[in-house]
């Protein structure tokens, strides 16, 4: 062997013996271990979990059932805790969920309303599964109402009553205030252009259904933009990516223009459905743009990553571009490639605006209603939390108590 | 590789190709490709949406598993097809009331729980301390900096979109204290999707040159 492999073999040869007698040192104080506890790791019989009580898990269709237990004393030996079930008195048990060890409770969601139900809780150890004693039993049920949501039907009462006042308020004729939503006045400045130069004006209310608020709200200001361009004569072209948006569209446009006494001017093709297809869509409204040059181009509905694709292109043929979306990720791209964004509610509360009518702008009265109530909430309850930890005052420590009770859905 | 594979990568770099092409401006084959694109993912949507709920979730629903239910969602769906006829078409807008009626009240309480119930409980939180009933200033200055940002920012996001009073005077600065929130987190949103976006572009060009031409092994 040559000479300078001696150092190497020498480290080796340390590095060996050194494993070897951690090796042997460990499995000394192992057996040391076993020989203190008294017995050996084969004839050692854990103790199983104890207390299993089993309880209808409130406020539900009758379709779960709360199973708690004591842990076993031994519970850090177990692999996993194996819950048991037996359906109407019989004595065949059923494997229905595992927890962990640690864990010593579980919601049995698959029972049944009006049976009758016992459990049994099985300690796996060693392959081996430990039985605890039987659970009483259990008889789930439905309750009608739950009461756990009762801070939410009360803020939910506070805005609908809200509403139904303020509505009741501007039917008397009275004035509401709302405050000029930016973009909106340029509603109207959009479809003159559009009109002057003799261009069609394109809507696209997002590429969701009509299960989809957005869209609801897309619509709704389609109806006011309908009636304007109907006034106008002008021409509204719709690519619609869903066949019930498509009939939902079509029939709002034809009440705008039976309302600004035009119906002969309508047409069903001013609203197309396209493809269901996201991108597909997208390739269609682009070509639409550019082959009909429209010098106005809503969008106004729920959008995803299609929303730059169709700003960009609407801003490349000039177009006055109206946006308006609560998709937070796309907001971004519509702010920074059309004239004018509304922005998250804006978009709800831009037709109330529009419109004046008397329902609308109750509805929107009263969601401030709610939205005070939220600020309020998070401005009594943030001060009073930092006054209680600052000098332990009582009173601040029950109002957080009481606002963040009052936020709080408990399932 | 088979001839199906490589016919399906060659059409495969066609379209794509053809769909880029629209950076140049309107053009035929961008037409065929989009043409190809909207008459092929209509055919495919038509079929997946018969199969899917009119056969499978209807017609088995009914006839197999005895849902009874679905009928009605059947017959809404029929009374929409009245729209064929011109003297009963107004038959069609009781489905539309229906589901936008539906919708709009089954939403109402997702919406509530989360954007304001939820909302508005996690941003009830000890500015300074780490938790409640933890002394005050046993938070770090990050975690301070950071619950400033959320309360702070939830509370003036929410004046600028309370739309009954005007913009004017301490509220006024306050709602723009909220915008510019809101635009900040705007800037910080869309850095994060053009990163996603680009991994869509290099998907696409990692199949024209790996894929289709071979150059990335």
């Amino acid at each position: 062997m040559p000479d300078y492999f001696k150092p190497f073999r020498f480290i080796s040869i340390f590095t060996i013996s050194i494993i070897l007698i951690f090796s042997f040192s460990f499995l000394a104080i192992g057996q040391d271990t076993e020989e203190e506890i008294g017995y050996s790791i084969n004839d050692f019989s854990p103790a199983a979990a104890t207390d299993v009580v089993a309880i209808d898990h409130v406020y539900d269709r009758g379709d779960g059932v709360d199973v708690t237990w004591t842990l076993s004393a031994d519970d850090n030996k177990f692999s996993e805790y194996l819950i048991f079930r037996s359906e109407n008195g019989s004595s065949d048990f059923v494997e229905v969920g595992l927890v962990l060890p640690g864990f010593n409770s579980y919601t049995d969601k698959s029972v049944e309303s009006g049976q009758s139900y016992i459990y049994k809780i099985g300690a796996v150890y060693d392959g081996k599964i430990v039985e605890s004693e039987l659970s009483n039993i259990v008889v789930p049920d439905t309750e009608f109402i739950n009461w756990n949501l009762l801070n939410l039907f009360i803020i939910g009462l506070l805005i609908a009553g809200a509403v139904i006042y303020f509505i009741a308020h501007a039917k008397a004729g009275k004035k509401l205030f709302i405050r000029k939503i930016a973009g909106l006045d340029a509603v109207d400045e959009a479809i003159g252009r559009a009109t002057e130069m003799g261009r069609p004006i394109l809507f696209i209310p997002g590429i969701n259904d009509m299960d989809d608020v957005q869209t609801i709200a897309g619509i709704t200001l389609l109806g006011r933009v309908a009636k304007v361009v109907a006034d106008y004569d002008i021409k509204i072209n719709m690519p619609v990516a869903r066949s019930l948006v498509m009939t939902t569209a079509r029939e709002t446009i034809r009440e705008a223009y039976i309302s600004a006494g035009r119906p002969d001017a309508y047409n069903d093709d001013m609203v197309r459905y396209i493809t269901d297809e996201q991108f597909g869509y997208v390739a269609a409204v682009d070509g639409i743009m550019v082959r009909e040059k429209p010098a106005t181009c809503f969008y106004l509905g729920a959008f995803f990553a299609e929303s730059l694709i169709l700003a960009e292109t609407g801003n490349s043929i000039g177009a006055i571009q109206i946006a308006g979306t609560a998709m937070p990720a796309q907001l971004p791209f519509f702010v920074a490639a059309c004239d004018y964004t509304l922005i998250g509610e804006e978009l709800f509360a831009a037709s109330a605006y529009l419109s004046g009518e008397p329902k609308q702008l109750g509805s929107l009265k009263g969601q401030d209603v709610g939205k005070l109530i939220a600020m309020i909430a998070i401005l009594l309850g943030v001060i009073s939390v930092t006054i209680s930890d600052a000098w332990g005052v009582t009173f601040f420590d029950s109002l957080y108590d009481i606002m963040r009770s009052m936020f709080t859905i408990r399932n | 590789m088979e001839m199906a594979e490589l016919i399906g990568i060659w059409l495969g770099a066609f379209l794509t190709l053809g769909i880029i092409s629209f950076l140049y401006g309107d053009n035929p084959w961008y037409k065929l490709c989009e043409a190809i694109f909207v008459g092929s993912s209509a055919g495919y949507w038509f079929i997946t949406l018969f199969w899917d709920n009119i056969y499978s979730k209807f017609y088995v629903g009914v006839t197999q598993d005895g849902n009874y239910m679905l009928l009605i969602g059947g017959v809404l769906g029929f009374l929409m097809l009245m729209r064929l006829f011109s003297k009963i078409g107004w038959i069609s807008r009781w489905p539309l009331a229906f589901v936008v009626g539906a919708i709009a009240g089954f939403y109402l309480i997702n919406y509530f729980s989360s954007n304001v119930m939820f909302q508005v409980n996690a941003t009830i939180m000890p500015l300074f301390g780490s938790g409640y009933g933890d002394p005050i200033f046993s938070a770090s200055f990050g975690s301070v900096i950071n619950k400033i940002i959320i309360a702070g920012g939830t509370f003036t996001g929410l004046v600028y979109f309370f739309f009954s009073k005007e913009h004017k005077g301490a509220f006024g600065a306050t709602a723009k204290v909220g915008i510019w929130v809101i635009m900040i987190t705007f800037g910080a949103s869309f850095g994060y999707t053009v990163m996603s976006r680009m991994s869509l572009l290099i998907g696409r060009m990692d199949f024209i040159f790996g894929d289709w031409l071979g150059l990335i092994k």
